[in-house]
């Protein structure tokens, strides 16, 4: 029987579909987290984080807030010496951990997805005040009302509809979309 | 005159409707035509890619296929619909059984999609296929004298697309000195602003949008001009917040390069969405056009 698949390997295989070089090709160099600006806030850096991955430190590398820190730059993408996508890594530790259920605790970005892509579904179109909930009530009590402040600002100047947008070809928009994926729950 | 199909984005539809008027008015009076594709979805934002890469390429493909009634080229003026629908579209051209997977589900909608679009940003159009010289011809009222940090951000230019120069572009600086304006050197011209961040990791956005603003009021510029509307939303609705965070007093309009070209071309501000900002730009623009009008009759 052949053996498990490795999280390296199982990473890698995340990876199939981007056209980076594979992260075993790493060199450590650090242009990664030079480059990125939200390194100061992850937990490890983007280079460590590859070399934990070719390490196998599987528990160690989901447990960090690291890909979820990750604002879709691409800034170490463009320069990594070796080739490696590392934006598209972080995206790929993202979804394993979205599917796995096993982000780490207290993290906005997963849930806050996970109601945009159902938002998306349900009308085709994004509406910010949908999405508030996910993150309103994360920040304190002077964020809150900062934010409502904000949204109330937007509301005033015309920039935050009353009414969610939604296509018009909305029926033909969800069968396609289960033709990709089953439903579910979702319907 | 040359036509575009145009995906505007959920953005444009409100928060950034100064960027969808002045994006109409400007290609108008330059002699383009942006029009719309008829029944546009999401385009997936960074959100669904977090979820599912199929799904995501699925929204953008439905897109495409709804711009292929219009014409050759699609142009998108948020930077990451035109990331998303830029590669998109390189992977159903490069992956048959992917085509055909997207093309079976798009036919849930009777649609289907041949994967010969060409995907442009807004900001390629005016700066490639317009040009700063035209624009530079239809020039009634120079913004002369303003100080303007192009802001490129960050998907515009990457991941890379295919020739583009991703350290050192200078076209958007030559789109702004094309008004008249003088573009200053801003180093941090294409560092991001956090993006969806400033949502799910609120600290980690405010760290980066003060870095920007900071940068911006060293290099003393006098408005900051960009090409996406998270960019606008994070550098400007959240100025006062950082300024409570960070102690600084940091009051820099950040407009649309579209608001920007359209003052130029001597279009109303109000058609180009002026007034729906938090910080004008408007007064600064004018006060600084004054000044250098005097000082070239003083020079003469």
């Amino acid at each position: 029987m052949a053996d498990k698949p490795t999280f390296t390997s199982e990473v890698a295989n995340l990876l199939l579909a981007a056209e980076g070089n594979p992260l075993s090709t790493c060199i450590q160099c650090g242009t990664c987290s030079g480059s990125c600006p939200a390194a100061p806030y992850m937990e490890q850096t983007p280079r460590r984080i590859i070399a934990m991955i070719n390490a196998g430190f599987k528990d160690d590398v989901l447990k960090t807030n690291t890909f979820w820190y990750c604002a879709s730059c691409y800034q170490c993408t463009v320069r990594c010496p070796s080739g490696i996508d590392i934006a598209e890594a972080m995206y790929a530790l993202k979804r394993y951990t979205m599917w796995k259920n096993q982000y780490k605790e207290g993290l906005i970005g997963p849930t806050f997805s996970e109601t945009f892509v159902k938002t998306i579904i349900r009308s085709g179109r994004s509406y910010e005040p949908l999405l508030a909930p996910t993150y309103i009530f994360s920040y304190g009590v002077r964020e809150f009302f900062n934010e409502a402040l904000n949204a109330t600002n937007l509301m005033l100047k015309g920039r935050i509809p009353i009414l969610p947008p939604r296509i018009k070809r909305l029926a033909n928009f969800r069968r396609m979309i289960a033709h990709i994926i089953p439903l579910g729950g979702i319907e | 005159m040359k036509e575009y199909a145009y995906f505007p984005g959920c953005s444009l539809e409100k928060i950034a409707i100064s960027y969808h008027l002045s994006a109409l008015e400007t290609t108008n009076q330059l002699g383009v035509k942006l029009t719309e594709l008829e029944d546009w979805n999401c385009c997936g934002a960074t959100a669904y890619f977090h979820v599912d890469e199929l799904l995501a390429y699925t929204l953008s493909a439905r897109n495409l296929a709804m711009a292929e009634k219009i014409g050759p080229e699609v142009v998108a003026p948020c930077s990451a619909c035109y990331k998303n629908m830029y590669f998109t579209n390189k992977h159903l051209q490069d992956d048959p059984d992917l085509a055909d997977h997207i093309n079976d589900a798009l036919h849930e909608d009777d649609l289907s999609y041949s994967g010969k679009m060409i995907v442009k940003h807004l900001l390629e159009v005016f700066a490639n296929d317009i040009g700063p010289d035209a624009i530079k011809s239809k020039v009634v009222s120079p913004l002369s004298g303003v100080k303007v940090a192009a802001y490129y951000g960050c998907q515009i230019l990457r991941p890379r697309k295919d020739h583009e120069d991703v350290e050192q572009p200078q076209f958007f600086e030559a789109l702004m000195a094309a008004t008249g304006a003088s573009p200053v050197d801003y180093p941090l011209k294409m560092t991001c602003c956090g993006g969806s961040l400033l949502l799910s990791s609120r600290p980690a956005a405010y760290g980066m949008i003060h870095n920007l603003l900071h940068e911006a009021e060293r290099v003393e510029a006098d408005v900051i001009a960009t090409a996406c509307p998270l960019c606008q939303v994070n550098l400007e609705c959240y100025q006062q917040q950082i300024n409570q965070e960070y102690g600084t007093h940091f009051s820099i309009p950040v407009v649309y390069f579209t608001q920007l070209i359209g003052l130029a071309l001597g279009i109303p501000a109000k058609k180009l969405g002026f007034g729906k900002e938090f910080l004008s730009p408007m007064k600064a623009i004018e006060e600084i056009k004054n000044m250098h009008n005097q000082q070239e009759a003083i020079a003469q």
